[in-house]
């Protein structure tokens, strides 16, 4: 078994229970749900998607009310379209708070994006211009989403494809502005971090640095794809169907250089291979967890 | 804003256009990038219908399945951000789609795939105790005034084609040599129920069909038997009550006119 690792360290107070350890986390998928629940993994916390359990019954509440017994979980909205311009949808609101109080997860979070608009839902998870005016507008709904559920939540920053000529804002400003202003906390992921800056041309190195780190409560990591867009420069994709790639492993490990042991996340939507493959990258960023803490912290093995 | 709403009609559009005011830090063409966008919304959702929808896509092909779906989600997109049901409408979409007209029993085939699915994520009950369906089936006095609760998953599909044994076939070792077999344009009903965890899918008989439909809609035993019997000479009470007891149906029962214990 690998001994777990203390919390990441917040501002303020003692390591509370109703936290994600600061271990490796695997995204629960249906086709693994047995296989969870008759050989336990050693797997730190489980992710689900909110929107997927808001069924009436069947084996997806079975299935996640047994496997909840026994480890750390973590609710990840995609439904919520906190960028969008629409007002909070409170139906949708109210079917997440169900959900959060049947399974008390350790963790909820959502993404700087939207989803749905005219009342349609559109499925991706759609880019925000950054300037005063979607700030106002995101914090508003951030707020919102805060009080109805009584709790934190963490936000992601996206994975983006193009920028909007009416930005005045840099991203990471923007999301240091929404934390300061809402007091959510950070949800980073690094895959997303290196999609967008190379995207953008922008160096993710610098990216990481201009972000309020030490609000950070949890970190994703996936794998992109390629594609190249008009020019002939790369345009890369989110995925998350794919391992995660070296470059990405490497700008996590300077990630946990100035966060700490954090509870990190694989994420893994499509082309889901068998268990142990996720099991593994999740112990890979547990093992490099590890090794931050060796120099300062005498661990048992 | 009228940026989203730009962005979000570009989403679906059926020509690829790109909503004003994107940029990209090299100057190249923002339509190429806009493009990710626009594949991610149509994909994901031909995805979600692909998975909803297995037997009517191995029936018509991928690539036919993908067009029709692609045309589908771009007239019928997604009202609600639980996609677990999205493409509850399909059936009738395929029913007036002329391309698919030579395959008359594709829509009913679809129907039964949604059930499926509506029935795997149905609210749990618990069966009534065998004992307790005993005691009442027993009590000949009073039978026939029994209103039975059915399970929240159970549904049914009565079709003019071999809904059934075509849904069964694809799950068949040998789905070709099973599909020989099949004569596509006898009437089949299907039961479908979540007994446990598992779906399951029931080749029922018009009398039973009629029957459980009855029962359904809360009409008491009796008449619920009678019913059935007028619309089916053959129609066997035993065989549907034995299969309601066995797949763990009946959730409940109530005297009419007396008040639920």
């Amino acid at each position: 078994m690998n001994s777990r690792l203390p919390s990441v360290p917040m501002a303020v107070g003692a390591a509370s229970p109703r936290r994600l350890p600061a271990s490796g986390g695997v995204g629960l998928k249906p086709e693994h749900f047995q296989e969870i629940l008759a050989t336990r993994p050693d797997v730190g916390f489980f992710e689900i998607h909110a929107e997927n359990y808001m069924v009436d019954g069947g084996p997806f509440h079975h299935y996640l009310s047994r496997i909840r017994e026994h480890y750390p979980l973590s609710v990840h909205g995609v439904g919520l379209s906190i960028g969008g311009a629409a007002p909070i949808d409170r139906d949708h609101l109210a079917q997440l708070s169900r959900l959060l109080k049947r399974y008390q997860p350790e963790s909820f979070s959502e993404h700087l994006a939207w989803s749905s608009h005219g009342g349609v839902f559109l499925n991706d998870l759609l880019p925000v211009p950054y300037h005063a005016g979607t700030l106002a507008r995101v914090c508003g709904h951030i707020d919102q989403v805060q009080d109805r559920l009584q709790r934190r939540m963490l936000l992601e920053n996206p994975a983006t494809y193009v920028e909007f000529s009416a930005s005045t804002m840099a991203e990471a400003e923007f999301i240091a502005e929404l934390v300061r202003r809402t007091g959510c906390g950070l949800l980073l992921d690094v895959n997303n971090v290196y999609v967008s800056c190379v995207n953008h041309g922008r160096d993710p190195y610098d990216y990481i640095r201009a972000l309020p780190l030490q609000h950070v409560a949890e970190i994703h990591l996936a794998g992109f794809a390629h594609d190249v867009d008009a020019a002939g420069d790369s345009l890369l994709i989110d995925s998350h169907g794919a391992a995660v790639a070296q470059v990405v492993w490497d700008l996590y490990a300077y990630a946990l250089e100035r966060v700490g042991p954090v509870p990190t996340l694989i994420e893994r939507d499509n082309d889901i291979p068998a268990f142990p493959v996720l099991l593994a990258e999740a112990h890979r960023a547990e093992r490099m967890m590890r090794d931050l803490v060796r120099p300062s912290l005498a661990l048992r093995t | 804003m009228s940026d989203h709403q730009a962005f979000a009609d570009a989403l679906l559009a059926a020509e690829s256009t790109c909503p004003p005011g994107l940029t990209a830090w090299n100057g190249s063409d923002p339509g190429r990038r806009f493009a990710v966008y626009r594949n991610n919304v149509a994909a994901s959702l031909v995805d979600a219908l692909a998975e909803t929808y297995p037997v009517t896509q191995a029936l018509v092909g991928e690539e036919f399945f993908r067009a029709m779906a692609g045309l589908f989600v771009r007239t019928n997109p997604p009202r609600t951000r639980i996609l677990s049901f999205y493409g509850d409408g399909l059936a009738d979409f395929i029913e007036a789609f002329t391309p698919a007209a030579s395959l008359p029993y594709l829509a009913d085939v679809a129907r039964l795939e949604m059930l499926r699915v509506r029935a795997y994520h149905a609210e749990d009950a618990t069966p009534l105790d065998s004992g307790e369906i005993s005691r009442l089936l027993a009590d000949e006095g009073r039978l026939p005034q029994v209103c039975f609760d059915l399970h929240p998953s159970l549904a049914l599909v009565r079709s003019r084609h071999a809904l059934v044994s075509l849904w069964a076939a694809h799950q068949a070792e040998s789905v070709s040599a099973a599909l020989a077999a099949v004569v596509p344009d006898s009437r089949e009903a299907a039961l479908v129920l979540r007994s446990g965890l598992d779906v399951e899918v029931f080749l029922v008989p018009e009398g039973s069909a009629l029957f459980i439909m009855n029962l359904r809609q809360g009409i008491a035993f009796g008449p619920a038997a009678g019913l059935a019997s007028a619309g089916d000479a053959a129609f066997d009470l035993a065989a549907a009550l034995g299969l309601l007891i066995r797949s763990g149906a009946i959730t409940s029962a109530t005297i009419a006119g007396s008040i639920p214990s």
